[in-house]
């Protein structure tokens, strides 16, 4: 009898406290994650936004390319025109 | 019989805690599993907002690699034309005049050229320093080295400017000779020549040179 009490006492004294308290870490740290998620979507779908005008690398790519046929249409003139220096 | 009530009494002590500890389990459980759909859901805006950057990003890489080989191409072609017309030196000398301190990078399809010493060929002078070296007003044209201290003090900046000009005009004699004044109210009126207008005392040299030329030759004939 005084065994099944103490298993009473160790049970409600030792165990209980125990399990609540591991529980307890484990929901906290399973909170404190949410935030930290919903941060990082808030700025994953920011970057996405920004790389909207990604798209405009393509405009950019066909002005280059222009830009530097004029350029050396530009200095195959100048070569021509100019004498060398030596 | 008291022995039979004993062992309830504890047993159901026992199945209290037991219960509790139930209790307590379901609890958190459920606390953490609300907090884990939680994070499921972020995780999911997560990979979407992702996936979007990686599909967007996709065609960075393959374009800026074009455009910077296309500038490479440009670059080195306007380097070397730049070498070719104006030499080395001149070029290294250009470049850093516009760009200071860009003669000691070099040239990137010239290798040596970091080794060149760049000439003071593209000295920026203001307008009105080279409007006064145009009127010859001995403009204070690399009267001083760029590296010194600098020419213009902003508190005393008149003195500092004057100072530039030689001594006759920092003085400031009394009896400067006055600008002359010109145009058709002017007081003294330049080219008053009287003999403008009228016939030709002499001719020219060239017509009297062909003058005496067949003198000469009407005297050979005689």
């Amino acid at each position: 009898m005084i065994l099944w009490w103490i298993g009473d006492v160790v049970l409600l004294v030792v165990v209980l406290p125990v399990v609540v308290y591991l529980l307890r870490g484990v929901l906290e740290a399973a909170r404190s994650i949410v935030p930290s998620v919903q941060s990082i979507a808030t700025v994953a779908a920011a970057g996405s936004r920004d790389l909207d005008a990604a798209a405009l690398l393509v405009t950019t790519q066909d002005q280059a390319t222009r830009t530097i046929a004029g350029v050396a249409n530009y200095g195959g003139s100048l070569d021509l025109i100019l004498d060398d220096a030596s | 019989m008291a022995l039979p009530l004993a062992m309830s009494a504890a047993g159901v002590v026992m199945i209290l805690a037991v219960v509790l500890i139930v209790a307590a389990l379901v609890f958190y459980l459920v606390s953490v599993i609300v907090a884990l759909r939680k994070i499921t859901a972020g995780l999911d805006q997560v990979i979407a907002g992702v996936g979007e950057i990686v599909q967007k990003s996709a065609p960075v890489n393959g374009i800026v690699t074009a455009i910077n080989q296309q500038l490479d191409a440009g670059v080195d072609a306007l380097e070397g034309l730049l070498v070719k017309k104006a030499g080395i030196v001149d070029a290294v000398g250009l470049v850093d005049g516009l760009y200071a301190g860009a003669a000691s990078a070099g040239f990137r399809t010239f290798p040596d050229s970091a080794t060149v010493k760049p000439p003071r060929i593209a000295e920026v002078y203001t307008r009105g320093t080279l409007t006064l070296a145009r009127l010859g007003r001995e403009a204070p044209i690399a009267a001083a080295n760029p590296a010194g201290a600098v020419l213009r003090n902003v508190e005393g900046g008149s003195l500092a400017a004057r100072l530039l000009y030689p001594e006759i005009r920092q003085s400031r004699p009394p009896q400067l000779p006055r600008s002359p004044v010109i145009g058709t109210d002017a007081p003294v009126q330049y080219e008053q020549r009287e003999d403008i207008g009228l016939p030709r005392k002499r001719l020219p040299a060239r017509a009297s040179a062909a003058a005496a030329e067949s003198a000469a030759g009407a005297s050979r004939d005689d």
